[in-house]
């Protein structure tokens, strides 16, 4: 048996909730006050995940970079893996919002696409 | 010069909203005027997703929310001018800019819409003691930076203040490599969302030291260390309690400011508490036909707020221009007492809708019910668990039951 301790983010009052893990299976959850909190703990210590966001650089742009993010969530586990591949990606001017900037970013099968748009330099 | 019925200072997302809805309430002659090269304010450089849950019912980054309200007014057939910056806001709504396209400009405008955002606190207004070298920047600007002008400001970093860009920049440091060693918040509550210090701070490993300073700047070319220290409730730092890092940059998220230096040039009265102009319901400051909204209003910790609180101050322009009336009746105060600090809009006209009253309360707040009081009856009473400093709270108000009365009081009290 281990104990997480989590803030739940689902509103202002960040309840503290603690959730007894039996291995991977969730034995306890206790601390939260409604529903949200509950659910939130539970995908918390079972599949965490995020959206990452960042930038890459545009060759021959109006701007030295665009931002991008990740299409839907990614394992939070992952991010780094993610930020490293979005560090050695380039994107060629004109981008779109929506552009796909990477493919199946560190095999998690989501792409990383552009956020802002940017003009070819002129 | 050159006549404009409704002309609006600022094209970030109060600027854009806001002449948008002047629009719709079919204004045609609108000039936006934008200080940058770029519409859509602030928001071009928050990359980080949360944007639109309100107005879009989805998850969107800053550029990509800005993207749409830009896409409108284009859509709208809107004028707007970049890289204009606007110097003076005279009598009669006689504004004067300058650009490098144009030169001085001057305008005169039936409605003027005050959208200029605001600004972070410097160093200069934080009394830190120590050396000033480089490598001391504001979170904004550390953060423009990094997403829009693609440099790295430092790599060994510390954080003083708690607010929402701080601990947005921790995450975003982190992720470019940087090590950030702690954010560092005076008071014993941190004045950003809950969201941002768990996916921020908790995500990484980032320690929140609340109650704690930076007592010392070392370092005379570049930022070489940064001393922190606790405080006691006098917000005094408490000597033995130091704790020293080497790093090389120094983030400050202390706070933001209203930017109402034009405002002041209109002879808008400005809020003691808020920073920003006293408006109505209508979004009118004490200066007939210039309004305000946005972040030069009061500071929003959501766009979504600042595009409706816009939107209505465009609308309200809007009938000003056309109808040509001021509002009408008396001018009901809104006093805010027992932990709130402040109200937006300050005073009210009674009369016909129902205006959303925005606030923030001065500490953090659990178990107390939202009041509000015309003269002494009750109209609204909000059951709340909890009520924080950075959280911005909202009551509607039926304008139609505080007509006659001489004073709305909004308060906290305790659960009976």
């Amino acid at each position: 048996m281990s104990v997480r301790n989590l803030t739940c983010i689902g509103c202002p009052l960040g309840c503290p909730v603690s959730v007894t893990l039996d291995g991977d299976r969730v034995a306890e959850i206790t601390g939260y006050t409604c529903p949200r909190g509950k659910a939130y703990a539970e995908k918390e210590v079972t599949a965490p995940t995020r959206i990452v966001t960042s930038t890459v650089r545009v060759v021959g742009g109006s701007a030295p970079v665009t931002s991008v993010k990740t299409a839907s969530d990614v394992p939070k586990s992952l991010i780094f893996e993610v930020m490293a591949e979005i560090n050695r990606a380039a994107a060629q001017a004109p981008v779109e919002i929506g552009t796909v900037v990477l493919e199946n970013v560190a095999g998690t099968g989501v792409n990383v696409v552009a956020t802002k748009a940017v003009e070819v330099a002129k | 010069m050159k006549h404009v019925q409704v002309l609006v200072i600022g094209g970030g997302p109060a600027g854009l909203a806001a002449a948008l809805a002047a629009r719709e309430q079919g204004v045609e002659d609108i000039l936006i005027l934008e200080r940058d090269g770029e519409l859509g304010g602030i928001l071009n450089q928050c990359i980080h997703n949360g944007f639109g849950l309100h107005t879009f019912k989805e998850e969107l980054t800053g550029p990509e929310y800005a993207a749409r309200f830009v896409r409108r007014v284009k859509e709208a057939g809107i004028p707007f001018q970049l890289g204009t910056m606007v110097l003076e806001v005279g009598e009669d709504r006689h504004v004067v800019a300058t650009s490098r396209e144009y030169g001085i400009q001057e305008f005169t405008a039936d409605a003027v819409i005050l959208a200029m955002g605001c600004r972070e606190r410097p160093r200069g207004a934080l009394n830190i003691p120590g050396y000033r070298p480089a490598g001391v920047y504001t979170a904004g600007t550390a953060q423009r930076l990094v997403n829009m002008e693609g440099f790295m400001p430092g790599k060994e970093v510390v954080i003083l203040g708690s607010g929402d860009i701080g601990l947005i920049m921790a995450r975003r440091m982190t992720l470019e490599g940087a090590h950030v060693h702690a954010v560092a918040e005076l008071m014993p509550y941190s004045g950003g969302l809950k969201r941002n210090i768990v996916q921020c701070l908790d995500d990484f490993g980032i320690p929140l030291l609340l109650s704690h300073t930076v007592v010392d700047v070392q370092g005379k070319q570049r930022v070489e260390g940064v001393t922190l220290a606790r405080v006691g409730a006098d917000r005094k730092p408490i000597p033995g309690t130091e704790i020293h890092y080497d790093c090389d940059t120094l983030m400050l998220s202390t706070g933001l400011i209203p930017e109402n230096e034009l405002s002041q040039s209109a002879g808008v009265a400005l809020s003691p508490v808020t920073k920003g102009p006293m408006v109505n319901e209508r979004l009118e400051t004490s200066v007939p036909g210039v309004f305000a909204c946005g972040n030069v209003l009061h500071v929003h910790d959501l766009v979504d707020y600042v595009s409706e609180e816009a939107a209505m101050a465009g609308a309200a322009a809007a009938r000003y221009v056309l109808g040509g009336k001021a509002a009408e009746g008396e001018s009901i105060p809104v006093a805010a007492k027992g932990g709130v600090r402040y109200t937006v809009p300050s005073a009210v006209h009674g009369g016909e809708g129902i205006i959303p009253l925005r606030m923030r309360v001065g500490d953090v707040y659990q178990n107390k019910n939202l009041c509000v009081y015309a003269d002494d009856t009750l109209l609204i009473k909000q059951k709340k668990r909890v009520l924080a400093p950075g959280e911005m709270e909202t009551v509607k108000l039926d304008l139609s039951k505080v007509t006659g009365c001489r004073q709305i009081t909004v308060t906290l009290e305790d659960w009976a």
